[in-house]
């Protein structure tokens, strides 16, 4: 009897997990095709655009600056051992466009926007309002989701190139405290080592990334059942979900970037 | 099949029935719903929907402007069968229907100005900021709340909270209302005050309406029929003078 009811959950928790993926898929694949039907809602995307980037700036600044500093004051050590302290500018600017850039940016923006995205069309969900725009026939999915996903689509890799600079800043910081450098020399240096071949890749999944968390926060308020406690629990599933997805898509991008760097 | 809703298209335009429901079943999770659901409401008739918690009121009324799908029976809107339409067709129904939620569905991020000029802008694109403004500040002075146009929906009470409600779905002269209990969480003078609000909206536009209710004071007022909803079943209808006597103790203990 035991055995019969195990089977039974085991089959309603695999059926569960097969309609919810099934699920994501389809509210996803639905992002194509609203984006290009109908009126664009520029508005609405002009201010998530302002609320998702402009919003981040300072918590994603003052990130940026603690990882290029951080970052130079341990990498110093081992290149002066070598004495290959010169290298240092270089080193932090490769790791800093190349990975830590989009991938810190990412995450960051994974708890603070995704965590926001999924809060609040959690809670208009369960408040009925985005019945209510439904039943006013205005195409929620469009007004809603579509912008917020272009609007972090379109600012993640903005902020990016934010971090990247403002980390350079912190690197030239840390390169003060132990000697005498100037900021010319620094960024010379630091950009000198940046190639193109560096900057499409991290700006590319950096777009991925910015989908992902997008779409994911969307999701997971759009589909909140229940009441006030289960936007909660979207807004923490979309942050876990999302910084999941950034890690994933980073991997992914890691591959197809050596693949291309093997055969170019 | 396309000849038979042709007919029955033109038969609810004829008797204007502005809404015809046929057979509705609902089921969540293998719990029944709405078992069998047969309703009418002819033009300009304001028609209450009694019935306990969980009787499936509120169902019934989404299953009209298609935001829950019934598993069986067939609804019919302005002689259209809702499920059948396309989400452009749909739409275009939904604009002619208005919608009052529970709780009145303001969109929080947006000021009172902003929530109703919202579905105006969307609908009325040849419209002018000026003559949106004048419509909006109309439909303001009619519910009462001129002067709470640019508070957001949280500096606002529960009654206002229902005016703005009504008021944003009155915007779009809708031909029908639907109100999915406008008074629970009142109190009985502001909940007087919304009924006759109802009332004198519905003498003023000549609208339809469905009025999901438990309050007897808001149904004394507003209703021309009142249908009693027990197990997802239409088990009595009449005027409220009529169910007030009626001998059943169910039907009964709502007047009570």
């Amino acid at each position: 009897m035991e055995a019969i009811e195990e089977q039974h959950n085991f089959k309603s928790y695999l059926k569960k997990k097969f309609t919810g993926t099934g699920d994501s898929i389809f509210f996803a694949a639905r992002f194509f095709k609203e984006v290009f039907r109908g009126r664009f809602q520029w508005q609405e995307f002009l201010n998530q655009c302002y609320m998702i980037g402009y919003k981040s700036v300072p918590l994603i600044g003052l990130t940026g600056f603690i990882m290029g500093l951080v970052l130079t004051l341990q990498s110093r050590p081992s290149l002066a051992e070598f004495g290959a302290e010169s290298l240092l500018p270089g080193m932090v600017s490769n790791s800093l466009v190349i990975e830590i850039g989009p991938v810190i940016t990412a995450l960051i923006c994974a708890g603070n926007i995704g965590s926001r995205i999924g809060a609040e069309l959690g809670s208009m969900k369960v408040t009925e309002q985005i019945d209510a725009m439904e039943v006013s026939a205005i195409n929620p999915y469009k007004y809603l989701v579509v912008t917020r996903v272009l609007a972090t689509t379109f600012m993640i890799p903005v902020l990016v190139i934010y971090t990247d600079a403002i980390g350079f800043f912190g690197g030239y910081v840390a390169m003060n405290i132990h000697s005498d450098i100037s900021f010319f020399h620094f960024f010379s240096a630091a950009l000198a080592k940046v190639y193109f071949t560096d900057i499409i890749p991290a700006l590319t999944k950096s777009v991925f990334f910015g989908f992902a968390i997008g779409i994911i926060g969307c999701y997971k308020g759009y589909r909140v059942t229940g009441g006030t406690e289960s936007v909660g629990r979207a807004a923490n599933s979309a942050v876990v979900a999302a910084s999941l997805a950034v890690f994933v898509i980073d991997m992914i991008a890691v591959q197809i970037t050596d693949l291309f760097q093997k055969h170019g | 099949m396309g000849n038979e809703e042709t007919e029955i298209q033109t038969a609810s335009t004829e008797n204007e029935n502005l809404i015809e429901i046929k057979g509705l079943h609902k089921s969540f999770n293998h719990n029944v719903i709405l078992n069998g659901v047969d309703l009418k409401v002819k033009k300009g008739e304001n028609v209450v929907v009694l019935g306990k918690s969980g009787a499936g009121k509120s169902v019934l009324i989404k299953c009209l402007v298609g935001l829950v799908e019934p598993d069986e029976g067939q609804v019919f809107v302005f002689g259209k069968e809702i499920s059948t339409l396309n989400y452009k067709d749909l739409n275009e129904t939904r604009i002619k229907i208005g919608f009052l939620f529970q709780n009145a569905a303001l969109y929080d991020s947006m000021t009172v100005r902003e929530n109703l000029d919202f579905p105006l802008k969307h609908h009325n694109r040849n419209l002018s900021r000026e003559e949106r403004e004048k419509i909006i500040i109309k439909e303001l002075e009619d519910v009462g709340l001129k002067d709470s146009i640019d508070k957001m929906p949280s500096e606002l009470s529960g009654g206002m909270s229902k005016r703005i409600g009504l008021a944003r779905t009155l915007i779009l002269k809708p031909d029908i209302m639907l109100y999915d209990e406008p008074t629970t969480g009142l109190d009985t003078a502001t909940s007087k005050e919304i009924s006759a609000l109802i009332l004198e909206m519905q003498k003023k536009n000549n609208i339809s309406s469905i009025i999901i209710t438990h309050d007897m004071t808001c149904a004394k007022t507003t209703a021309d029929r009142i249908v009693m909803l027990k197990e997802g079943k239409i088990i009595a209808e009449g005027s409220y003078e009529e169910l007030q006597h009626s001998d059943d103790e169910w039907i009964k203990s709502f007047f009570d």
